[in-house]
C-alpha cells in the first residue's frame, strides 16, 4: 500500500464516527472591514509609518521628481528597475545606473545594487501592508529581496481597507509577497527590531490619483 | 520527534530546575509579558475578534471533517501547477523523502525556513546522518543551533536567552562558518540582528536547496503560505533552485478566501502585530521566478491518531501562533524545555501526548502540567479548549498502570461523598484530631507543606453548625440575622 | 423565593464561616435560605484529576438534592463552573436521559454568590461595614468560567469603610489548580509566591477572593511567610457589619 493510501485510509477511519458536517455555509459574521472608505489612505500611511516605513504622499505629476529625490537622498548609484515600469517614473533620474532584469540579473548583480524601484498590486490600510504580485513594474520576487532598499509606488486606487477586501483583488496563481514595513524580528526578548535579511529600508510613495 | 528530547524527566522534575533558575525566570517573564501586552493591544483593535475566532474554528473544523477530500484537492492543484506531492505516514518516511530529494540535487547543504514540522520529525539530524548540513536561518533558530541548544518556544525558540547571552553565543560560534561576529559586537538587538544578516548573507546567496514548512496550504488553488518577519523565509523560498516544503496534513484550508480569517488571526495572536513583515504565497512553480523544482511533503506522523479522538481532534485546529505559551503561568515559570518536546506550553501539553502517546513518564506527566486556569483557551485564535483536552488526556493517563494508589484514593473520596453521613463522620474526625496534624506532612503531603501551611480544620463543620442552629427542618431556631 | 445554599465540600469541612456568612448575608437581604443536608460534593476534584468516570453518583446527587429551588447559591466559582460546564457533560456520558434532563433543569438555577446578589436580587450595596484595606484576587474559574466580571469588586466598592486596592497581575492564576498544587509543587509554589508578593505589595490587610480553595493555597503560603496579610472569602466581608465584624 502506498503512504498516500495509508494516510487517506487513516483519515477516513478516524472520521468514521464523526458527526456529519452541516451543509450550512460557515458563519462569517466578522466584518469585511474596520475602517471607512474615506479613512483608508490616511490609515495606510499611519500603519506603514508605525512599522517604520518612510512614506510620502504625492500627486501623479510629482511622482518622477519624488522618485529621483528619494534615490538621491539614499545615495544610490545602481538601482534595479523591473520590466513594465513606466518610463515617466525614472524621467527625472540622472547620474544613477538603472538596471533592467532582462536578461535576468544574477544574484551577485542584485546584491551589488543599492535598491529597487517597484510598483505594487494592492495595499491594505488596516494592516499597513503592500502586496506585490510579480506583475508589471514589480518583477520577480528576488528583485525586492536582495537589494537593501525598496522604493515602492502605491496607487491610491489599489489601496483597500482590509485583508478580506484585498484578497479578492489578488490572483493566487501568481507568487505574492506581502510586505508590512521593512524586514524585522521579534526574536530577541520578543521586542520588534527592524532590519534583518530583507530590505532594511522600505520607502513608499503613495500616489493620490 | 527529535532525539535530543528523548530521555527527558517528567515535567515536574524538569520544571524544578527551571523554577530555580533565576536568569531563566527573568528572561521568560520579561519576554512573555512584553508580547502579552502587544497582543492584547492589536486584538482590541478589532471589535469583531470573537466572530473572526469563531470563523477560524469553524473553517478548521469543517476542513478536518473532510480532510481526505481537501488533501486530494491540494495534491491535484499543486501537481497541476508544476509541483510534486509526496505523502509521509511518519517521521522516518518524511526524512527519507527529503533526504532522497536533496541527494538527487547533488548538494550537501540546505537552508531552512523555521518550521515546526521539520523539528518534530528531527529532519536536521536525519540529514546530518546522510552527510547533509541543514542551516537554520530564522534568527531564533540560528541562536539555538549555534548554541547547540534546544528550542523552548514555538514562535521564538530562543526565548529563554536574553540579549547578552545571545551576544556571547554569536561571538563564540559564528566563526565556525559564514561571516564571524565583529569583535565589537554589542548586545543591542539591532546590532545582533545585523550580525545575523552578515553571517547568513553568503549562505543565502549561494543556496541551491531550501527546506520549509508552511502556515497554510489552500486546497482550491494549491497555494502555500509562509508567514515570517525577517526575510530569511523569502530568501529560502525565492533564491534556491529546489524547494522542499514539509507540511502537516492539518495545515490545509479549503479556499483562498479563507485566508482572510487566518491572516487576521495569526499575526495579531503570535507577534502581536497587525501583520507580520513578510508573507509569501506560491502555487507550484512560476517560470522565471523562484525555485523551478518544488516538492510538497504531506506529513501525518500521528496527526490521524489525533483526528480519531473525538475530544482531542480540536488540537489539529492549531495554527502555531503560540499565544497560549505567552499567557501561560506554568510555561512562564517552567520554561519550554521542561515539556520535553518541540511543542511546549499549553498546546504542547495536549499535542505531544496525542502525537507520541502517553507511555513514557514524561508524556504521561504533560496533561498535568497545567493549573487549568483557562488563560490559554481565552487567547486561542481558533478556540481550542485546551483545559478540556487536558482533562480528557488525564482520564486516559489514569487508566494506565502507576495510578493505582491515586485511583484508590479517589474511589475512597467518592465513597465518602456518596453519602452525607459518611462525609459528616469524616469531618468530625478531622475536627477532633485537628490538634494532631503536624505542620509539615511526610510523603506526598510534603508537596503541599514544603511551602504552605495546611488549614486547621474547624471544630465544627458547616453542616454540624446548621443542624445545631437550624435543626433538621431548616427553619431558624432564633432570629440571629 | 426558595434559595438553597450549596456550601461545597471544602467550605463545609474547612471554612464553615464562609457558609455562615452566606446565610447571614442572604437572610439580611430578605431571602429564606435552606441547606439541603443531602448535598456533598460537585465532583470537581475527580473530574479535573482524570477520574471523571467516577462522578456520576455525585452529579445525580446534586441534581436530586437541588431540584425545585428557585436559586442554588454557591460561594465557589470553581464548583459553580464545574456544575454549569461539566455536569451536563457527565450526564451525557452516562447515557441516562432522565439524569440529563434533571441536570439540565438544575443548572440554570445555580448562581455564584455575587451573581445572585447583583443579577437576581439586583443589589450592589449589601449594607456591609468592613473598615480595612482589601485587595481582590478574581480567581481563574470565577473570572473565566463563571464570568463574574466586575460584580465582586462592585460589591466590595460599596462596602462602607472598605478601601479596595488594585492587585497587580490580578488575572494571573495563583497556582492552586486543585491537585496541580501537589503534582507540580515547584511551579505551583512559584506562581503562589508571585501572587503573594503582589498582594502584600498593595499594602492590603486582607486578600479577598470568591473561592476558598485558592485562598487556602495563598493563605497557607502567607502564613508560612508571616506576611501579616489574612485571607477572607468575599461572603465574609459582605456579611460583615459593625455589630458582627468579619
Amino acid at each position: 500500500m502506498t503512504s498516500r493510501a495509508t494516510v487517506l485510509g487513516r483519515i477516513r477511519a478516524a472520521l468514521a464516527d464523526a458527526p456529519a458536517d452541516t451543509a450550512a455555509p460557515l458563519d462569517r459574521t466578522y466584518r469585511r472591514r474596520h475602517t471607512d472608505a474615506d479613512n483608508t489612505l490616511p490609515l495606510l500611511v499611519e500603519n506603514l509609518r508605525d512599522y517604520r516605513a518612510i512614506v510620502h504622499e504625492v500627486t501623479p505629476d510629482q511622482l518622477p521628481s519624488a522618485i529621483a529625490d528619494a534615490l538621491r537622498r539614499r545615495g544610490c548609484t545602481r538601482v534595479v528597475v523591473p520590466a513594465g515600469t513606466p518610463e515617466t517614473w525614472t524621467a527625472d533620474v540622472s547620474g544613477i545606473e538603472l538596471l533592467g532584469d532582462t536578461p535576468p540579473l544574477t544574484v551577485d548583480q542584485l546584491a551589488a545594487a543599492d535598491g529597487t524601484i517597484t510598483g505594487s498590486a494592492v495595499a491594505i490600510a488596516e494592516t499597513g501592508t503592500i502586496v506585490l504580485d510579480a506583475g508589471p513594474a514589480q518583477g520577480r520576487r528576488a528583485l525586492t529581496l536582495v537589494p537593501d532598499y525598496h522604493l515602492c509606488v502605491v496607487h491610491a486606487a489599489d489601496v483597500h481597507a482590509s485583508v478580506p477586501d484585498a484578497l479578492g483583488h489578488l490572483d493566487p496563481t501568481r507568487p505574492l509577497t506581502w510586505i508590512s514595513g521593512p524586514s524585522a524580528t521579534s526574536d530577541i526578548e520578543l521586542n520588534r527590531v527592524e532590519g534583518v535579511h530583507g530590505p532594511r529600508t522600505l520607502e513608499v510613495l503613495v500616489v493620490r490619483d | 520527534m527529535t532525539g535530543t528530547f528523548l530521555g527527558m524527566p517528567p515535567f515536574p522534575e524538569a520544571a524544578h530546575d527551571a523554577v530555580n533558575n533565576a536568569q531563566l525566570r527573568h528572561n521568560l517573564r520579561k519576554a512573555t509579558h512584553t508580547i502579552r501586552g502587544k497582543r492584547a493591544a492589536v486584538v482590541d483593535e478589532l471589535d469583531d475578534w470573537p466572530q473572526l475566532r469563531a470563523a477560524g474554528k469553524a473553517i478548521k473544523d469543517h476542513t478536518l471533517r473532510h480532510l481526505d477530500r481537501y488533501l486530494i484537492q491540494v495534491e491535484e492543484a499543486v501537481t497541476a501547477a508544476g509541483g510534486h506531492v509526496h505523502w509521509a505516514a511518519d517521521a522516518d518516511e518524511a526524512n527519507r523523502i527529503v533526504t532522497d530529494l536533496v541527494r538527487a540535487t547533488g548538494e550537501r547543504d540546505v537552508v531552512k525556513v523555521k518550521s515546526m514540522a521539520t523539528q518534530e520529525i528531527g529532519l536536521n539530524e536525519a540529514l546530518a546522518d546522510a552527510g547533509i548540513r541543514a542551516y537554520e536561518t530564522d534568527l531564533a533558530e540560528l541562536i539555538v543551533q549555534l548554541g547547540d541548544d534546544r528550542p523552548s518556544h514555538i514562535l521564538v525558540p530562543a526565548i529563554h536567552r536574553n540579549r547578552s547571552e545571545i551576544r556571547e553565543i554569536f561571538l563564540r560560534e559564528m566563526a565556525e562558518w559564514g561571516e564571524p561576529a565583529p569583535a565589537d559586537l554589542t548586545d543591542e538587538p539591532r546590532v545582533l540582528a545585523e550580525a545575523a544578516r552578515r553571517h547568513l548573507r553568503e549562505r543565502f546567496l549561494s543556496a541551491k536547496v531550501a527546506v520549509s514548512g508552511a502556515n497554510f496550504m489552500v486546497a482550491e488553488t494549491g497555494t502555500l503560505v509562509v508567514v515570517e518577519s525577517e526575510g530569511n523565509g523569502r530568501m529560502c523560498l525565492t533564491l534556491p533552485e529546489t524547494l522542499i516544503s514539509v507540511v502537516g496534513i492539518e495545515k490545509v484550508v479549503p479556499t483562498w478566501a479563507d485566508l482572510e480569517v487566518f491572516l487576521q488571526l495569526l499575526p495579531r495572536s503570535s507577534t502581536g502585530e497587525r501583520m507580520n513583515p513578510y508573507t509569501s504565497t506560491w502555487t507550484g512553480v512560476t517560470p522565471g521566478d523562484g525555485p523551478q523544482d518544488f516538492h510538497l511533503v504531506l506529513l501525518d506522523n500521528g496527526r490521524t491518531h489525533v483526528l480519531a479522538d473525538e475530544v482531542g481532534r480540536q488540537t489539529l485546529r492549531c495554527i502555531r501562533c503560540s499565544a497560549c505559551l505567552n499567557v501561560c503561568p506554568v510555561y512562564e515559570r517552567a520554561g519550554g524545555h521542561a515539556y520535553g518536546s518541540v511543542y511546549p506550553g499549553p498546546i504542547g501539553a495536549i499535542l505531544t501526548p496525542q502525537l507520541r502517546g502517553t507511555a513514557s513518564a514524561l508524556d504521561a506527566s504533560l496533561p498535568y502540567a497545567s493549573s487549568l486556569c483557562g488563560a490559554c483557551y481565552d487567547v486561542c485564535p481558533v478556540a481550542i479548549d485546551i483545559p478540556e483536552v487536558l482533562v480528557h488526556l488525564r482520564e486516559q493517563v489514569t487508566e494506565q498502570p502507576g495510578h493505582r494508589a491515586e485511583r484508590a484514593a479517589m474511589k475512597a473520596a467518592g465513597w465518602v461523598f456518596a453519602d452525607p453521613s459518611r462525609l459528616s463522620r469524616v469531618q468530625r474526625l478531622a475536627g477532633h484530631t485537628r490538634r494532631l496534624i503536624p505542620k509539615r506532612l511526610p510523603g506526598p503531603g510534603a508537596a503541599w507543606t514544603d511551602t504552605r501551611n495546611i488549614p486547621e480544620p474547624p471544630a465544627q463543620s458547616f453542616r454540624d453548625w446548621w443542624a445545631q442552629e437550624r435543626g433538621s427542618d431548616g427553619s431558624p431556631r432564633r432570629d440571629d440575622a | 423565593m426558595r434559595v438553597a445554599l450549596f456550601i461545597t465540600c471544602v467550605n463545609d469541612t474547612l471554612y464553615p464561616r464562609t457558609g455562615q456568612a452566606v446565610v447571614r448575608l442572604l437572610e439580611r437581604l430578605g431571602c429564606t435560605v435552606d441547606f439541603p443536608v443531602e448535598q456533598t460534593c460537585c465532583g470537581q476534584m475527580h473530574w479535573n484529576t482524570g477520574y471523571g468516570t467516577q462522578i456520576e453518583p455525585l452529579v445525580r446527587r446534586f441534581a436530586d438534592t437541588f431540584a425545585g429551588y428557585d436559586a442554588v447559591v454557591t460561594p465557589s466559582g470553581s464548583c459553580g463552573a464545574m456544575i454549569r460546564d461539566n455536569h451536563p457533560k457527565a450526564a451525557a456520558r452516562a447515557e441516562d436521559r432522565a439524569l440529563a434532563d434533571d441536570v439540565a433543569a438544575v443548572v440554570p438555577t445555580v448562581y455564584d454568590l455575587s451573581e445572585f446578589l447583583v443579577d437576581v436580587l439586583g443589589v450592589t450595596d449589601v449594607g456591609a461595614y468592613f473598615p480595612h484595606k482589601v485587595t481582590y484576587h478574581p480567581t481563574c474559574h470565577s473570572m473565566r468560567l463563571m464570568k463574574l466580571g466586575d460584580r465582586p469588586t462592585t460589591l466590595l466598592r460599596n462596602v462602607r469603610g472598605l478601601e479596595l486596592l488594585e492587585l497587580p497581575g490580578a488575572d494571573e492564576c495563583c497556582g492552586f489548580g486543585g491537585t496541580f498544587a501537589v503534582k507540580n509543587p515547584d511551579v505551583s509554589a512559584a506562581m503562589g509566591a508571585d501572587k503573594v508578593r503582589n498582594a502584600a505589595g498593595t499594602g492590603a490587610e486582607v486578600l479577598c477572593a470568591a473561592d476558598n480553595s485558592c485562598l487556602m493555597h495563598l493563605g497557607g503560603m502567607m502564613d508560612r511567610q508571616r506576611t501579616g496579610v489574612r485571607t477572607l472569602h468575599l461572603a465574609e466581608i459582605l456579611a460583615s457589619t459593625e455589630e458582627l465584624p468579619a
